[in-house]
């Protein structure tokens, strides 16, 4: 009975939504799907959500796996603040994210005079996306990584010590290897949830035409111009990116538990 | 008193396997500064902005006949959805941690998947199937149904992107205790619904208060699904998050961001308890080191 409802439930408010996006796109006719989808507004917006998203990740991967480290192995005055903080992109609703970002990078506000010193400006470019994908994306890499950090053998790297091994050699080779897994679930979760970000986006991007108009904007626009067939497009092609997107990071968890023994 | 924590930590580590003190201070002030740009000093700015015009400003901006109206809608939607997802979460648990059958790893994956869907698709497969020109939306509009552009739409997808959450929290752990317990109270004569009640729910409340914790932090958050169906009637359809947006792009700064200070204020509070939750209960919830 419990399985009867969860199937029941499960089925009319995930599967067949999503299968009415999929029927709803299969009814376009794939000539027309083809234009659409490669109507250079809609290729630019995806490249654009895309692109970011993969720039935001990277960031995410290399400060994640630092703030990771720095969690699990210094002490330090508001350590645990800060541990318990990664979680705010989780839980601040990103609309507040959004305006909070927006107003923090821009031109007249707080960060932006001094960004503009150095030639930099954040709010309302391309670099804005990034800024608040970073944002979103944090939390993925440092709370993949920071469990596998804390069950890693210290007596591994004492050997590596004693084997006369420097620090640096040690870190490379000792101690990254086995965190390579997580450090690849955490990115590519990131950057699943970067490409389809909206709310903490629109408000620091500009939102320019072939600029910095991402994906999901494009789809509440054509939305709003009552153009289902364009907006229907759009998201099945962001579907099949999500898609695959899943696939790698379960693939990416079974090796990883073939190989080092945890689900990354 | 910073160096002095470096310090005595550096006494209880190994020494040859931790780095100086003067890189230790490097990394731990590089990871710092990004934390405070991207993490911290947003949520400082939301406060302070609130408060721009002083309290009087801020009571005023929250007392707002719409912004009183976009809370009210915020916490029906939220109260709704989390009650929804709540026992959908305890049944899938239940149905995949103590029954065997084909297909379970499968199903796991479909419970999560809502994560993968961007926001704005979940709000636009519900105007598909419930719009004015979507499969129902004839049909519905004959029986003089709303659910898009009303409250109906606003909640369903607000249910799509926080469906996985109580069940995630679930299932790992119900997997985990297995059912030997449930096992021994139903061969004492426990009927099986008196089994679950008294057997079942108490090993797992605290994952559940932690999965209804993050639910519903979202739930009252979401953005993206609902500015999709909401159609953002001011007074009506505009929960808080549309709110925010609808007064950020009429440059009512400080009104934006007093209404937005409630959410943060929410997501500090829900942080505070779920950190509370991991540190007393942390061996009886199956996540509480990942997402």
């Amino acid at each position: 009975m419990a399985l009867g409802f969860t199937l029941t439930y499960l089925s009319l408010i995930v599967l067949i939504p999503l299968g009415a996006l999929i029927v709803h796109s299969s009814s376009i006719g794939s000539a027309e799907f083809l234009r659409l989808a490669l109507d250079p507004r809609t290729v630019s917006a995806l490249s654009i959500s895309f692109g970011s998203a993969v720039i935001a990740a990277l960031i995410n991967a290399v400060f994640g796996l630092l703030l990771a480290w720095v969690l699990v192995r210094y002490r330090f005055p508001g350590r645990r603040l800060v541990d318990a903080m990664i979680d705010l992109p989780f839980a601040l609703p990103t609309a507040v994210a959004g305006i909070a970002l927006s107003t923090l990078y821009a031109p007249q506000e707080w960060l932006g005079p001094y960004l503009e010193l150095v030639g930099l400006k954040v709010a309302f470019t391309p670099l804005g996306i990034v800024v608040a994908l970073v944002f979103i994306g944090l939390p993925f890499v440092v709370r993949t990584v920071q469990p596998v950090l804390t069950d890693l053998d210290r007596e591994l790297e004492e050997a590596a010590a004693t084997l006369g091994a420097g620090r640096l050699q040690t870190t490379l080779r000792v101690i990254l290897p086995p965190l390579v897994p997580a450090l690849l679930t955490g990115f590519a979760l990131a950057l699943a949830r970067a490409i389809g970000e909206y709310g903490s986006v629109i408000f620091i991007a500009g939102n320019i035409p072939f600029v910095s108009e991402i994906a999901p904007l494009l789809i509440v626009i054509r939305l709003e111009e009552f153009n289902y067939a364009g907006a229907t497009v759009i998201a099945t092609v962001m579907l099949a990116i999500s898609f695959t997107m899943l696939l790698i990071i379960n693939v990416i968890q079974a090796w990883s538990r073939r190989r080092f023994g945890y689900g990354g | 008193m910073a160096v002095d924590a470096l310090q005595s930590s550096a006494a209880t580590t190994h020494a040859v396997t931790g780095e100086t003190i003067a890189v230790r201070v490097v990394l731990i002030v590089i990871a710092l500064t990004f934390f405070g740009l991207f993490v911290f000093l947003p949520l400082v700015v939301v406060f302070l902005e609130a408060f721009q015009t002083g309290l009087q400003g801020f009571i005023g901006a929250i007392t707002d006949p719409d912004a009183l109206s976009a809370i009210r809608l915020t916490l029906i939607v939220a109260a709704v959805s989390v009650s929804a997802n709540l026992v959908f979460g305890v049944a899938a648990a239940w149905a995949i941690a103590k029954f065997e059958f084909r297909g379970k790893s499968f199903l796991v994956t479909l419970v999560d998947l809502p994560f993968s869907v961007s926001p704005v698709i979940a709000g636009l497969v519900y105007v598909l199937l419930f719009g004015a020109q979507g499969y129902f939306g004839p049909w519905l509009k004959g029986h003089g149904i709303a659910i898009i552009f009303a409250l109906p739409g606003i909640a369903l997808a607000t249910i799509f992107v926080t469906f996985p959450f109580v069940a995630r929290e679930l299932i790992p752990l119900m997997q985990e205790q297995g059912s030997g317990d449930e096992e021994a109270a139903l061969s004492l004569g426990a009927s099986g619904f008196k089994t679950f009640l008294f057997v079942t729910l108490p090993n797992v409340k605290w994952a559940l208060l932690y999965g209804v914790l993050l639910c519903n932090a979202r739930a009252m958050g979401e953005f993206g699904a609902v500015a999709v169906v909401s159609g953002k009637i001011r007074g009506q359809t505009n929960t808080m998050p549309l709110q925010v947006e609808i007064l950020y792009n009429e440059y009512a700064f400080t009104a934006a961001f007093a209404v937005a200070s409630l959410l943060a204020l929410l997501a500090l509070v829900t942080l505070a308890l779920k950190t509370l939750l991991e540190w007393r209960f942390g061996d009886e919830i199956a996540a509480a080191n990942g997402h």
